[in-house]
């Protein structure tokens, strides 16, 4: 790998990296994972004049589930941490569902949760997964710390909405109104490639009764979109074939798709379709089962 | 007492990759890992335009940047008459480009500079000024009477065609044909691809002003090749030219062709009285060097109602890039296609070929397979799935009708070519079993029944390997023969040289095995080398799966030599006749008394000690092997999947691999060639392909675009054996690497095609992704992978 000339700088503390950002004026970036970052310096796509290194800021690793059920994610926690959690499968299903489909082995031992929900790229797992959840990313600057809801802070392909002396420190995702439940299902040409089309479907349940519903999707639009509205309709109602279905054809009418050597756009509606079919008479069933 | 073979690692042991142990341990040695004193580091500007003229190159802001010593452009090429080098299908290529870039990533300019991170800086600081052209993608495009000619640098170039070429019987052809009950038809498209060598090509060239000498440490699967091609172009003295092939990571046919940047590092070391080193990187090796494939295919068979096969015409269309590079044996424009359906017992048969330049990459290199037979065979395999679904008939049977029965050899083809052994129905009976093909069909019905779509495709075929004899096979009239030479020490070691070059073939284990076998020499005592032309003999390299049919027939015939040396000191040492001298492995015995017996290491240490009153002292020799004819391994492949008919994703359940390559050598490295030959095929299948857009840039520039299967996807195989020995070969052995990259990819589209054939559909064009399995199903018709370009009306 043969990158432009970069400066390079590793702080101790999360102030300290603030410094560093705050004085270099917009040409720094922050590396934490490097899984999206490296490539593009390898490849010139990205020559930024700083790389500010935060892997050796301790503190900023962990995957904390409080007793209210909110979870709560490090700035360094990796995409492994999150598939090898035994937390998340209860606290957070589509958490624990998207962790094992993000890019491949390699990439999610040394990738982060966090950096990837910042590089903002519209087939990204986690800002899918995240939006769903109605999760927010919570922000540390020479100011003190502000919160962003994930769906604010992508703010655009590959673009958030952190300002330059600022450092996404944590990932929250809110206690659920009843039981966590959901998952996510992604469709791609070989583990590590990005998605033909990827659905997160969160649902916190009170019963057999669907308390608050989310979604969200990856790969079939220019960003990450959110279907929230699409799964509305789904609140308060149990889950039934019917609502399934419509809840299903709405999801799919919110993609954005374009046609691709992946598929055309109706293919990727149609995938879209499926999968939050599949994910729901998933949880309908299971849901079935317990009552 | 002889020697166990196994235990002294000769022949049919599972002996362990010698070469894994530096391998594994990070101990090999890459052309990269070698550092030369005071050595440079070449980056090569590559044109981001697939069709334009150069109006200018300003090198002078490189020039600024501290550490630059040298850039080098088209017209200083010129000035030395190196702008233009000879490729091995007797076409030209640009070595940087003068006049105009003709794909996207050719070679504009080069810069020499103190390290890799300031020569890259460079290339960025040079200003190119281009004007577009109009871009050709296709052979379609490159067809049309108007079309833009590539190659205007070439005199009387009609149009944008590369050659038109004809084999068969036209005439008997017609006549199958016009007696036909049923006529079945096929065309597809294989898709372009890359052979993706793990290591990318790179070379050292160090030439030594003081001495004349110039050693050019290189990625080569012919070293000899290339030591003879630079003589001719940089009009060298041979004897003054070493090329060194040191550990190779993979080639796959990749590493045949001389490329542009093997030729600029050398006269940038001539220039510079310095090394040079160039490594390519992975978007560069993507972009610029040999591709494998991208050919249609369309033909016709001719079928009597029984299901006899009375003929087949078949037509293809290549797109050879921007130069036609095709590295194989001169005498065939468009590789062994002729050898489809070799396996078949098939009266009549025509083939028409047509090539064309395009604005791509050029250098239609033979990827993992002997010069086209991949797609000869794909073609063959889908053809015979179609007709045998249009006659109505099982596709095994209609197979095992008009294959070749073990009676009939030695078989000449309606192509010509002479198949001389094999058991045909046998492979496809172990595969049936093996697979449970008997009950499959219930098992289909029943599934459908439930929802579910499973599927069954087989593909079996006979494959041209080893070229070749001498009176077919040359390229750049060097006719295609291999060589070994075996130095046995006095205490009874060995070195092995050959002119084969190993690129994980495993040359250095399974050599030794043969010599082990020859003379009882254990294989742990024998040191294989290969890639240095100033030691190693004249060879034709490694591909084609050419090395054990050929090299290692050498070494067979080189060890035979030794031993019957050998003999003569042993009678010595006996002190009884030749004639009373009896061999077994590893030791020569009195005939009359048994006890009494010299070892083989006895004669080698009398050789140097002891030898024969007149005899010449030493225990050396060589050999040069002309096989005479190819081998011919067999395969029947079979493949079961399941498709899901939401997403059109198909999950593969079972892979059924039977292979006759007649003896094998090491059985272990003979599975790893299949598995891995098995793997590229489920890649073609799936999802291994590069295609152009209409400007002509390349989809599938990185790893992230062009999909290589993982661990992850890749399925498991059940491997079968079958062994019929070559009848021609010393050891009785045949090639082998290749027989799964060829036959494997119609087994996996044969199958998806029976998983959705209920619905009329009788092709998918590869790679089968999900969106194409899914429009099959949908919409009933075949899906065509014809590149995503308009063609204008």
């Amino acid at each position: 790998m043969y990158p432009s000339r970069f400066g390079y700088e590793s702080p101790k503390t999360v102030e300290e990296a603030i410094a560093i950002l705050d004085a270099s004026g917009g040409d720094a970036k922050i590396l934490a994972g490097g899984q999206s970052l490296v490539p593009m310096l390898k490849l010139r796509f990205a020559a930024p004049e700083m790389l500010v290194d935060i892997n050796n800021i301790d503190g900023l690793r962990y995957i904390n589930v409080e007793a209210d059920g909110t979870v709560r994610i490090g700035a360094l926690t990796r995409h492994e941490d999150l598939e090898y959690s035994d937390e998340l499968p209860t606290a957070s299903p589509v958490l624990a569902a998207a962790a094992h489909l993000v890019a491949d082995p390699i990439v999610r031992t040394r990738g982060t949760f966090v950096g990837s929900v910042c590089h903002a790229d519209p087939q990204g797992d986690w800002a899918a997964a995240m939006t769903a959840l109605g999760g927010h990313i919570v922000a540390q600057g020479p100011n003190g710390k502000r919160t962003i809801e994930v769906k604010d802070f992508v703010i655009g392909p590959f673009q958030n909405a952190l300002a330059y002396n600022e450092i996404a420190i944590e990932a929250v995702i809110p206690a659920p109104k009843g039981k966590s439940t959901g998952s996510y299902l992604k469709l791609e040409r070989r583990v590590g490639d990005f998605a033909t089309a990827s659905v997160a479907v969160s649902l916190d349940m009170v019963g057999d009764v669907v308390a608050r519903a989310g979604s969200a999707l990856a790969g079939v639009g220019g960003r990450t979109i959110d279907a929230t509205d699409a799964v509305a309709s789904l609140v308060g109602q149990k889950l039934t074939e019917e609502n399934i279905k419509t809840a299903a054809e709405a999801v799919a009418a919110a993609a954005e798709p374009r046609s691709d050597h992946r598929g055309t756009s109706d293919y990727k509606r149609q995938i879209v379709k499926t999968f939050v079919i599949r994910i729901l008479t998933g949880l309908a069933e299971s849901s079935q089962k317990v009552a | 007492m002889a020697l166990d073979e196994i235990k002294i690692g000769g022949m049919g042991a599972r002996r362990r990759r010698v070469e894994d142990n530096r391998f594994i341990r990070g101990k090999g040695n890459y052309v990269d890992d070698i550092v030369l004193q005071g050595m440079l580091h070449m980056e090569i500007l590559r044109s981001p335009m697939a069709h334009a003229r150069i109006k200018s190159i300003d090198v002078s802001k490189a020039y600024e940047i501290p550490g630059v010593r040298l850039v080098l452009t088209g017209e200083m090429m010129a000035a030395r008459n190196l702008a233009w080098m000879p490729t091995l299908s007797y076409d030209t290529q640009a070595v940087l480009a003068t006049d105009k870039v003709r794909f996207q990533g050719q070679e504009v300019a080069a810069v020499i500079a103190d390290d890799p991170y300031i020569a890259k800086d460079a290339c960025q600081a040079i200003v190119v000024e281009y004007e577009a052209l109009p871009v050709i993608v296709n052979p379609l495009q490159a067809m049309a009477s108007d079309a833009t000619v590539i190659r205007d640098d070439k005199e009387n170039q009609p149009g944008n065609k590369v050659f038109d070429w004809e084999i068969g019987d036209r005439e008997a052809t017609d006549k199958a044909f016009a007696e036909a009950d049923v006529i079945s038809k096929m065309e597809l498209h294989y898709p372009r691809s890359h052979p993706s060598p793990m290591e990318t090509c790179g070379s050292i060239a160090d030439f030594n002003r003081a001495t004349g000498k110039l050693t050019v440490y290189m990625t080569s699967q012919a070293p000899h090749i290339v030591r003879a091609a630079v003589a001719m172009v940089a009009e060298l003295p041979e004897h003054m030219i070493r090329i060194v092939s040191p550990d190779l990571g993979g080639g796959f046919g990749n590493k045949v062709p001389i490329y542009p940047g093997y030729v600029i590092s050398i006269l940038a070391s001539i220039l510079t009285e310095r090394p040079v080193k160039w490594i390519e990187d992975k978007t560069g090796n993507l972009i610029s060097t040999g591709f494998g494939r991208d050919v249609y295919l369309k033909g016709e068979m001719a079928l009597r109602k029984d299901g006899k096969i009375l003929g087949m015409r078949m037509n293809t269309i290549s797109d050879h890039g921007a130069f036609y590079a095709d590295a194989q044996p001169s005498k065939f424009k468009i590789g062994l296609m002729h050898s489809t359906f070799a396996c078949y017992d098939l009266p009549a048969a025509h083939l028409t070929s047509t090539g064309y330049y395009t604005n791509k990459a050029p250098g239609g290199v033979a990827y993992r397979c002997s010069f086209r037979v991949t797609e000869a065979m794909f073609f063959q395999e889908r053809m015979i799935h179609a007709a045998a679904d249009d006659l109505g008939m099982d596709q095994a049977e209609f197979r095992r009708m008009n294959l070749v029965k073990d009676d009939m050899f030695p078989y000449r083809t309606a192509f010509g070519f002479l198949t001389d052994s094999g058991q045909y129905e046998k492979c496809l009976n172990v595969g049936m079993e093996a697979i449970g093909y008997s009950t499959f069909k219930q098992e289909q019905e029943e599934a459908r029944k439930r929802g579910k779509l499973l599927g069954i495709g087989i593909s079996t075929m006979t494959e041209p390997l080893g070229a070749g004899n001498s009176r077919e096979y040359d390229i750049l009239g060097i006719k295609m023969f291999d060589s070994a030479e075996l130095r046995v020490h006095m205490t009874g070691k060995a070195i092995l040289r050959t002119g084969a070059m190993n690129q994980g073939q495993g040359h250095q284990t399974t050599w030794a095995q043969i010599v082990a076998h020859e003379l009882g020499i254990p294989a742990d005592d024998i040191t294989v080398e290969e890639g240095d032309t100033d030691t190693a003999p004249f060879g034709m390299g490694t591909y084609a799966s050419r090395s054990t049919p050929v090299a290692g027939a050498a070494v067979a015939m080189v060890s035979r030599k030794i031993r019957a040396k050998a003999r003569k000191i042993a009678a010595h040492l006996l002190e009884v006749s030749e004639e009373d001298i009896e061999w077994e492995l590893g030791r020569f015995y009195v005939r009359s008394n048994k006890e009494r017996g010299v070892t083989i290491q006895d004669c080698a240490l009398a050789a140097y000690s002891n030898m024969p009153d007149g005899m010449e002292p030493g225990l050396e020799n060589n050999a040069y092997y002309d096989p005479p004819n190819l081998t011919w391994p067999f395969a029947a492949y079979f493949v079961k999947v399941e498709v899901d008919a939401e997403t059109g994703v198909w999950d593969v359940l079972n892979v059924v691999a039977v292979d006759d390559c007649g003896v094998r050598i090491n059985p272990m490295i003979v599975e790893g060639q299949i598995m891995g030959g098995l793997t590229e095929a489920y890649a073609m299948a799936s999802m291994q392909y590069i295609t152009f857009d209409e400007e002509g840039n390349c989809i599938g520039s990185n790893y992230m675009d062009y999909l290589l299967p993982t661990a992850w996807e890749t399925p498991g195989f059940e491997l079968h054996e079958v062994v019929t020995p070559c009848p021609h070969h010393p050891i009785g052995a045949k090639g082998i690497g290749e027989c799964a990259t060829v036959a494997g990819p119609a087994a996996f589209v044969n199958a998806v095609v029976n998983a959705v054939s209920h619905t009329g559909v009788r092709n998918i064009d590869m790679p089968m992704m999900p969106n194409r399995v899914y429009e099959a199903l949908t919409t009933g018709k075949d899906v065509s992978g014809m590149p995503p370009v308009r063609i204008s009306e």
